[in-house]
């Protein structure tokens, strides 16, 4: 039997297991949106905005390790999905993205709402493809979910035009696919292993760094296996965050910028790196020249290209961390001897010493709210039993600092592209993934302001997601570093103007509510939590608080500003920042 | 201490999908990560699907290394090949059109002769210069041809092919035995 190209597009997503598709109509994809209209099967979310369609499907994607798969139109609406693909690029995230596209006998010809969506999204896609003939349909579909979830997962783009989905043709769904330019590697070397099993027995001072490759593979598993029986302290990046409990014994949290004073200067002494589905970017390693100078590295990731493109590496592990981690934990089972408790005990000491030194921490007054407060009340409440969504500044700084992530799969912010306005979308995504979980996101007002149109997602189709704004009517973090690096010279950062987000919330059929005083966070985070509707909560905080510790840009990772500089703790402030530069004895 | 990174030339054969788009993928590649080609040439294989992309570049060790990885990276590259790690041979061809006075023609034609060079298009005060060889040989003909006066240069980029393995091989062991 012949099918449309249309009908042919929507076998081959169920066959795909896809359950929801996010985006928004339009011209060229009419014919599909005309068979959805009797599809059982697969719901269609409608958003408000294309941008929001594509976070959606990346919070979804995040959320469940699945393909998230967005459907929108030709021209402005494949245009408003290229922030989202280049996030989605940037952080590992699998999305399949169908963009509709002018009839192919007008491509080219500047015909009405048509871009060159192939030729823009190229860059910012693991690959991408243009439908030519509807006989090929099926065969790209299949090609690109299995490109997209598969090796280091990342957005596929499939261009479909309209003369494609009108046409007809049998439905040649392919059970098995192959790629004859794309095998990724899984199984590390095993050589390779063996000589980072003996790099780990020898060394004194190790320190694992995972990233979000962990959660990625899904290796969480055996990567507390690894912790625990060599009893290595682990750190995370921003995106890895999960991948190990962030409140077991071992776990240094965060590293990098916004890295803990322990955090970073444990990396800084480390004798043994070893980097576990990370990719040292620059948030993590600041000046490279001075990163890990005392340290043997050992580096394990399924893209060759992330081994090697900033750092020197001593001992290369390509492969998915599951697989390499499997490997390597039984070689260290098989020659482990010793107590290595007694091992690490010092190491572990000198660590906790930094620790109690500068710890991770604010004060909460009686009269404003510290931002951190509001986080810290997040997880004191929630346990680390929730989906935590974030934006992009200071507060997804503090969320990554002080929320206790306990499982993979359960923090999901933009880390790479850093794309403010991803907070939102992405919990309503992961919340349609997961009907039942508590999904909250952790907004900044600026951030915020960027999808807000998605609040009328969130009513349609019910979604009961809560959103904090930490309101300190700023862009924060740009005015943090105008103040430690401009002089104070507070420019375009201050968000006058900003509505009155109860109001907002009750204009969208939302429920709004607000925190002025830091004695009624904890109420109106637990009213917000029993309410079994989308909540908006504004948290008014003080402006001026800054994140620390920071690592100005381009220094290296152990010197760090710690709090903001008085004139009297001048002195002193030089004193501590000449024994930060003193490096442990090897 | 300053380390002074050599920066070598290399020739990387690429094999590819023959689709619409992947010389595009390539050259955004280069681009996008900001390495250097200098030359580029793009043919159909005696497999139609696939095409052969010979690519002429420069860097050091640790950027060639991110250039094979990159490009083997791309889905639609099939193969990445770096000619310069081992034995290859690299042709190059040019037309060179050159304007010229009667009493140059016969100096013209002597040095397409000691090249080996072919006229393969005439007219009273032109001749259009094939030459074919590495890229010396091709700058040195320029070189001479230069002084009477090229109106127009064409060049085709390189080409290169890896030297078969199995003859030095057979070289080695001969060497072995005789020693």
């Amino acid at each position: 039997m012949k099918l449309t190209g249309a009908e042919i597009f929507i076998e081959c997503l169920k066959r795909e297991g896809v359950k929801t598709v996010f985006g928004l109509p339009g011209g060229v994809v009419l014919k599909i949106f005309d068979v959805l209209y009797d599809e059982k099967e697969l719901e269609f979310v409608l958003v408000r905005h294309e941008q929001g369609a594509i976070h959606m499907a990346e919070g979804y994607a995040r959320a469940t390790g699945q393909a998230g798969v967005v459907l929108v139109t030709s021209g402005p609406g494949a245009t408003n999905i290229v922030t989202g693909l280049v996030n989605a690029m940037m952080d590992s995230c699998p999305l399949v993205v169908f963009t509709g596209q002018v009839s192919t006998n007008l491509i080219g010809n500047d015909a009405f709402q048509e871009a060159d969506i192939v030729g823009i999204s190229r860059p910012c896609t693991k690959h991408n493809y243009l439908v030519k003939d509807v006989n090929e349909l099926a065969q790209v579909i299949k090609e690109a979910f299995y490109i997209a979830t598969t090796g280091r997962p990342g957005p596929v783009l499939v261009d479909l035009p309209k003369d494609v989905s009108m046409s007809v043709a049998e439905l040649n769904y392919p059970e098995k696919v192959y790629v004859r330019g794309y095998n990724p590697t899984y199984e590390g070397n095993k050589w390779q292993i063996k000589q980072a099993a003996e790099a780990i027995a020898k060394a004194k001072r190790p320190i694992i760094y995972a990233g979000g490759g962990v959660i990625n593979a899904n290796a969480s598993e055996e990567l507390r296996e690894l912790v625990e029986m060599t009893q290595i302290p682990i750190t995370m990046t921003l995106m890895g965050l999960g991948a190990f409990p962030g409140n077991h014994s071992l776990s240094l949290g965060m590293l990098g910028m916004h890295g803990a004073y322990a955090t970073n200067m444990a990396v800084h002494n480390c004798d043994l790196l070893i980097a576990i589905g990370s990719r040292f970017d620059d948030r993590v390693t600041g000046k490279i020249a001075e990163f890990v100078p005392n340290a043997r590295i050992i580096h394990m990731d399924v893209d060759p290209t992330s081994i090697k493109k900033n750092i020197h590496v001593d001992i290369p592990i390509v492969g998915d961390a599951k697989a390499v981690l499997r490997e390597l934990n039984q070689i260290l089972k098989a020659t482990a001897n010793g107590n290595l408790k007694d091992v690490r005990y010092p190491w572990l000491k000198q660590i906790e010493e930094w620790n109690v030194k500068h710890p991770l921490t604010y004060t909460q007054g009686e009269d404003i709210i510290k931002p951190q407060y509001v986080i810290d009340m997040i997880f004191r409440l929630t346990r680390g039993d929730a989906i935590i969504t974030s934006d992009v500044g200071q507060h997804q700084m503090w969320t990554a600092q002080f929320y206790k992530f306990t499982k993979p799969r359960t923090w999901i912010n933009s880390g790479g592209l850093g794309t403010m306005g991803y907070g939102f979308p992405a919990a309503l995504g992961a919340q349609k993934a997961f009907p039942d979980s508590l999904v909250i996101c952790v907004a900044g007002d600026g951030s915020f302001q960027m999808n807000l149109q998605e609040l009328a997602t969130a009513a349609h189709y019910k979604l009961p997601v809560k959103v904090a704004i930490i309101n300190n009517q700023y862009h924060g973090m740009v005015r943090q570093w105008q103040q430690l690096f401009y002089n104070g010279r507070y420019s375009a950062s201050r968000l006058d103007g900003g509505p009155d987000y109860v109001k907002l919330a009750e204009a969208y059929g939302v429920v709004g509510l607000r925190a002025k005083k830091p004695s009624e966070v904890e109420a109106v985070l637990k009213e917000a939590i029993r309410i079994k509707r989308p909540v908006l909560i504004d948290f008014h905080v003080d402006p001026h608080e800054n994140c620390y510790p920071m690592v100005p840009a381009g220094g290296a990772i152990h010197q760090m500003v710690l709090e903001d500089p008085k004139p009297e703790q001048k002195a002193e402030q030089q004193r501590v920042e000449k024994e930060k530069e003193s490096i442990l004895p090897a | 201490m300053l380390l002074k990174i050599k920066n070598m030339e290399h020739i990387i054969s690429l094999l590819v999908e023959n689709k619409s788009g992947v010389l595009s993928r390539v050259a955004g590649l280069f681009s996008g990560r900001g390495f250097n080609i200098d030359s580029l040439s793009v043919s159909p294989t005696l497999d139609s699907t696939m095409s052969l992309m010979t690519i002429v570049t420069e860097g050091d060790e640790r950027v060639l290394e991110q250039i094979t990885k990159q490009l083997n990276k791309v889905i639609d590259i099939i193969k990445v090949v770096d000619l310069t790690e081992k034995e290859y041979v690299e042709r190059e061809t040019a037309l060179i059109k050159i304007h010229t006075r009667p009493e140059d023609r016969a100096e013209a034609l002597r040095v397409a002769d000691i090249f080996r060079a072919k006229v393969v298009d005439s007219t009273p005060h032109t001749y259009t210069i094939e030459i074919t060889g590495d890229p010396k040989k091709i700058n040195a003909i320029i070189n001479l041809l230069r002084p009477l006066g090229i109106k127009e240069l064409v060049r085709t980029g390189r080409i290169a092919i890896g030297r078969e393995e199995f003859k030095s091989a057979a070289i080695q062991e001969k060497k072995r035995q005789t020693a």
